[in-house]
Parts: C-alpha cells; structure tokens; sequence
C-alpha cells in the first residue's frame, strides 16, 4: 500500500493559501472549455431537435443545401405518391414543399439588422411537422400574404408581434399567429405560404427548394428513400431530417467547439504553471517530511504517485469549482449566425453530463502534467541532504 | 562481540574499509576512513564524537540511506553498499528502526496515523495494523494520545511517537541519531529508559549516537569516532584499548 491519500488531502488543506492560484486558474480554464462546448451542443441541439426521425427531407440531387435546390411541381407530386408517406385523416399525403428566403429585420436588443429566415411551406406544414404547435393567433391562410412566427421572433425582431405589419420582398404582410417549435431552428423563423413568396418575389411560381415528407413510420424511409431514387423522373437527394440538421450544425457548432478548445488550451497553460508553481513549492516546503518518508522505506514510485495524487486532488477541486461555475450558463440563451442559412438563429446553452465529465477529465489532465515534474523531483531528492535540512 | 579492528565474522552489522567522502565544488572532505566495525545482534552501540567527525554519516551508511565512497555495508547478511533506489528503501523498511533528533513526524498525521505508516509497506490487512500500532504505542506509554497531531504533543512525547513508529514493523536494528539532543534531562531520561528496554527486552540491535556521557553510560559499548576511524572507549572518554587519551 502506498502513502496515503489522506496525507495530501490535509496537505492541501494546510496549505490552502498556497493552492487557491492553482485551484482558481484551473476553474477558470475548466469553466471556459465547459461553457464554449455547452454553447457549440446548445446550438446543435436546436438545429438537431428541428429534424424529426420520422420525417424525410428531399433536396436536388448534388444541391449542398435548401439554398441551392430546386424541385418542380411535377416532382413534388410524385414524390407525394411515393410509399411510406404518411397521409391526413383527409387523406391527402403529409408533404410540405418549401422555398426558403431571407429577410433583414432589426434586432430589438441592438437596433441594428439581422438575418431571418423566411420559410414559404405547404398548407400541409403542421401535420408535417406535428411537433410545431400554434400557441398564438391562427395558422396563414393559403394565398394571402400572412406571416406565423417561431417563439423567439417577436422578443428578438422589432415589429414581428402578433398583429403587426410589415414590408418586404415587395409585399404586405400581417403576422397572424405564433408558434413554438420546441426550441428547435424554426422558432426564429418566420412562415408563410410558399407560393405567396414565390409570387411576391417573382420566383417562378411551380419551384421549390426542398420537400419535407411525414413518414409512416421511422421505419418507412428506407422503402420510400428507394422508391424516391429509383424513379427516373426525380433527381433528388434524400436525408433523414435528424441527419440533414445536424450536417447543417456542423460548421457553426465545429467552430465555436475549436475556438472553446483555442481558448482552454491557452488558459491550460498559464494553469498547468500554476499547479507546476504550486506543486514545486509544496515539494521545498515539505522536502523534510519526503525524506522521512524514504527513510521509512517508501520507494520512488510512492513519492511520484503520492504528490502526483496531490496535485490531482487541487486540479479536481479547481475543476469542480470550475464546473459550478458553469452550471448557471445552461439554458442561458443567446443567438449567432447560422452560416448554413446566413440567418439569425436564437438557442441555449447545454450544460450536459457528457461536457461536465470532459471539464472533470480536463482538469485532471492538467493537474497530471502540472504536478508530474515536482513528482519526479520529490522522489529525486537526496535522502541524507534533506534530513539534514530538518 | 563488538570489534573496530576488520578481523570479526557473522556480525549483524559489518563495515569493511569503509571510506566516505564529500566533495564541495573542488574541495574534497574525508569523512570515514577505512572504517571496520562488527556488531553482534542484541549490542546497544553509542557512538560518540566531535561535531562534523561522521557520527550521522556513520549512522546513515548502516541504515542504508547513504552508500559508501569505497568499502562494504552488511547488515543482517545483506550487502546493502550495492543496492540503490528502490531496492534499498524496501530493504530499510524490513530491516531498519530510525529515530531522529527532530522527531520527524508527519504534521499533517496523528500519531496513530504517523506510527501506522511503515505498516503501509507490509501486506497486513487494516485489523492487523491497528493491532501492531496499538501495541507500539503502548510500548511507549503513548495509548491515550493516538489520535493527537504532532503540535498537540510535547517533544518528549513527539519522540515516543517517533519510536513507536520506528519499532512498528518490528525491526532487528534501530539507528538513534541524538534522540535526546533536543529534550531536556527528564523527558531525555524517558526516551533513553525505553530505547534500554528495546535493547535488553526486545533483544534490538541499537546504534545511538549522543553527545551526552550520561546517554552513553547506557551503552553496552560506547565507540569514539575520530579523524574517520573508530576507537573503543569508556561512556566518559577513556580509551578502552590502545594508550592515547582520547580528548572530549
Ligand atoms: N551532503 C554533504 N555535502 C558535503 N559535506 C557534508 C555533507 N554531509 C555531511 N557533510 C560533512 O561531513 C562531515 C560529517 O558530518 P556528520 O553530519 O556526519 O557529522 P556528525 O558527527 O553527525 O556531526 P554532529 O554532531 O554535528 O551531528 C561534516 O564535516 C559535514 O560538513
Ligand atoms: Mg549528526
């Protein structure tokens, strides 16, 4: 059996003065990593959670995304007729063909424009996407220049309220409902029928961007994804929806992921010299005792694994504080530029159990490295020399 | 048997031509020099001698914690001058009691924790320990302050903590570097009373270095250390064997 850990947890506390800069510099570069990954799977969240398993999106074949597709009519219809897709009480097949534009409204938090998305669907929208609920005013009604609009709009845009009015693309249009689409990407944006969008920004009228298709079942989209790429008069790309969004997130969530990662990395250096500087001097303050120890009869390995052990237990403690520190920032909303749509999208951060883990093993990485050289010095000193220093 | 003159065989502890030497930057310092010496098991050794004439050295060389510039180190059969590093400290915590001046108790541990350290190095379950630890305390007459820090004890009791530490594992040989040095007479009296009783009870090989005739007298041979070598003297200084007076 070794040293026993409870000699560095009262070391530690003996001398907490001493450890407070380690402790602390690892808390900070712990809870800027825990936050900058918390933001990145916050905004992946919100685009992921916009796809649902049970639905199949549709875009030109090669097309990198809505922006750049196109899908007539003629195809749309067939692809309404396509098995697995799933069909209203009424019978008519649960298919939203989409055209996707982008507006600039002004923000209310700094006045000054922001991209949003505007998404002209089918009437069909809703019971294509069952999970986007109308929680104020009415649904548009098909051919009048009427808006819906996600849950964030109207608290994040001037004049997007339920009832306003507003000019763009050459049009009136009135918002006459809201809606919440469980905190996924459509709740900043704004909907309308997409015809009416294609006639007020002059589109040719039978073009769409991408088809949206309710499934029968989750299970049903290898069968329609065949039937869809095996008829010659279609050239179209299909994705689950979950996957399509969360292509979509990659470069925006790898982005913010790298830069947290950039800014851990530099504030993990000046913290690894703070547990270097920590560890070093508990090793000079303490080279007596060490000694005794190896008189005792610890060898080399005891005396590197009982300060490293030390040094582990400051960066857990920085790390833990750290982590807490954090915590507050789940759920803490903000917006960013969704690069995929060049659109404004609002989302919040999550703090999850994965990241909270990551920050913990962070910490522990740095107090490996930070403590690993005094380690090794501690069990480099000369017996004789140190117990003379008594 | 206690011989300084090489010609012994069997000892416990047995010292060939030991030389030691210090080096400080191009100044040489020659500590030991051919050093011999036989101890048999059960001997209660003082070593005395001016400051700076190797007493602590000395002690350092049997106990394994220093190696020697030339000569050999057997102890217990072993030929510790060629151990190092790892081999050398498990071998200390078989074979060696230490006791230091300062005490060196871990301040951070209460003395039960202290005294139940080089238990850590044996295989003995939590149950065992407690056991030996107890036991040890007891010997010393230190039961009733187990659970004390070192700052809460006198230096007197510091020490027995520290013996009972050294005498845990039950070691054949303890190395006393002036145990009493920093006590005054009576708790002194109480370490060397104990440190007899090792001796002549539990049959331990002690090395005691001191200052103090008084501690000495308790020796069943006292050794003077001078200009490297050892000489065999009475507890107040006289040369035993060979006719110079040894100067105190
Ligand atoms: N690491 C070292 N480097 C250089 N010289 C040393 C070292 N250790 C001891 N010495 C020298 O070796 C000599 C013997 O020292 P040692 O401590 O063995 O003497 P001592 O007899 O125990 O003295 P004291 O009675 O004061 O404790 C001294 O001159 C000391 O300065
Ligand atoms: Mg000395």
């Amino acid at each position: 059996m070794a040293i026993p850990v409870e000699y560095n947890f009262r070391s530690v506390i003996n001398r907490w003065t001493s450890t407070l800069v380690a402790i602390l510099s690892i808390a900070g570069t712990v809870g800027v990593f825990v936050v900058m990954l918390a933001m990145s799977q916050g905004f992946m969240a919100t685009l992921v959670s916009s796809g649902s398993p049970q639905n199949a999106i549709l875009i030109r074949g090669g097309a990198e995304g809505e922006m750049m597709s196109a899908i007539l009519l003629d195809q749309v219809r067939v692809i309404a007729d396509a098995p697995g897709v799933a069909r209203s009480e009424s019978g008519d097949p649960l298919v939203s063909a989409e055209v996707v534009t982008i507006g600039a409204f002004p923000l209310l938090s700094s006045g000054s424009d922001a991209n949003v998305q505007i998404r002209g669907t089918s009437p069909a929208v809703m019971g294509v996407r069952p999970d986007v609920k109308i929680v104020d005013g009415r649904f548009f009604r098909s051919g009048l220049t009427e808006l819906i609009v996600g849950r964030n709009v109207p608290t994040t845009y001037e004049g997007l309220r339920l009832g306003s009015t507003v000019e763009f693309g050459g049009g009136r249009w009135t918002v006459v409902g809201v809606f919440d689409a469980g905190g996924s990407s459509f709740d900043s944006e704004l909907w309308c029928d997409a015809r009416v969008l294609n006639q007020v920004y002059k589109r040719p009228e039978n073009v769409f961007q991408s088809v949206t298709v309710r499934l029968a079942s989750t299970q049903a989209f290898d069968e329609f994804k065949d039937a869809v790429t095996a008829d010659p008069q279609l050239t179209v790309d299909v994705f689950r929806e979950a996957a399509y969004y969360a292509e979509q997130s990659r470069l925006v969530s790898t982005i913010i992921r790298v830069l947290g990662f950039l800014v851990a990395a530099v504030m993990a250096v000046g913290a690894v010299f703070a547990a270097l500087n920590t560890m070093y001097s508990a090793v000079t303050a303490r080279s007596s005792e060490i000694g005794t120890l190896k008189a005792l009869g610890f060898g080399p390995g005891s005396i590197v694994t009982s300060f490293l052990a030390e040094s582990v237990i400051i960066a857990l403690i920085g790390g833990a504080v750290g982590c807490l520190a954090a915590l507050p920032f789940n759920g803490f909303t903000t917006g960013t530029m969704n690069w995929s749509s060049f659109s404004y999208l609002a989302f919040s951060f999550r703090v999850t159990p994965a990241i909270l883990a990551g920050g913990m093993v962070f910490s522990i990485l740095m107090g490996v490295i930070g403590g690993l050289p005094p380690a090794v010095r501690a069990a480099r000193l000369p017996v004789v020399v140190v117990l003379r220093e008594m | 048997m206690v011989r300084v003159d090489g010609k012994g065989s069997g000892a416990v502890v047995e010292l060939r031509n030991l030389d030691k030497k210090y080096y400080r930057g191009e100044e040489e310092i020659d500590v030991l020099r051919g050093l011999n010496l036989d101890v048999d098991a059960g001997e209660f050794i003082a070593f005395m001698g001016p400051s700076g004439s190797g007493k602590t050295t000395l002690l350092n060389l049997i106990g394994g914690l220093d190696t020697p510039t030339a000569g050999t180190v057997r102890v217990n059969g072993d030929e510790i001058s060629a151990l190092s590093g790892r081999k050398l400290a498990a071998w200390r915590a078989r074979n060696i009691g230490f006791i230091f001046q300062m005490y060196n108790l871990i301040p951070v541990l209460t003395a039960f924790q202290n005294v139940q350290l080089p238990l850590l190095l044996t295989g003995l379950g939590r149950a065992e320990r407690r056991k030996h630890v107890e036991a040890a305390l007891g010997l010393v007459g230190l039961s009733d302050r187990m659970n004390h820090y070192p700052r809460q004890l006198s230096g007197g009791q510091e020490q027995r903590a520290a013996i009972a530490r050294a005498i845990v594992t039950d070691p054949k040989i303890l190395l006393c570097d002036e145990p009493t040095g920093d006590l005054d007479r009576a708790a002194g009296d109480e370490i060397l009373d104990i440190i007899s009783r090792l001796s002549k009870e539990y049959g331990k090989t002690v090395f005691l270095v001191t200052h103090d005739p008084m501690a000495a007298k308790r020796a069943s041979t006292v050794l003077h250390l001078d200009k490297g070598t050892l000489l065999e003297c009475t507890a107040d200084g006289q040369l035993v064997c060979g006719t110079e007076e040894v100067r105190r």
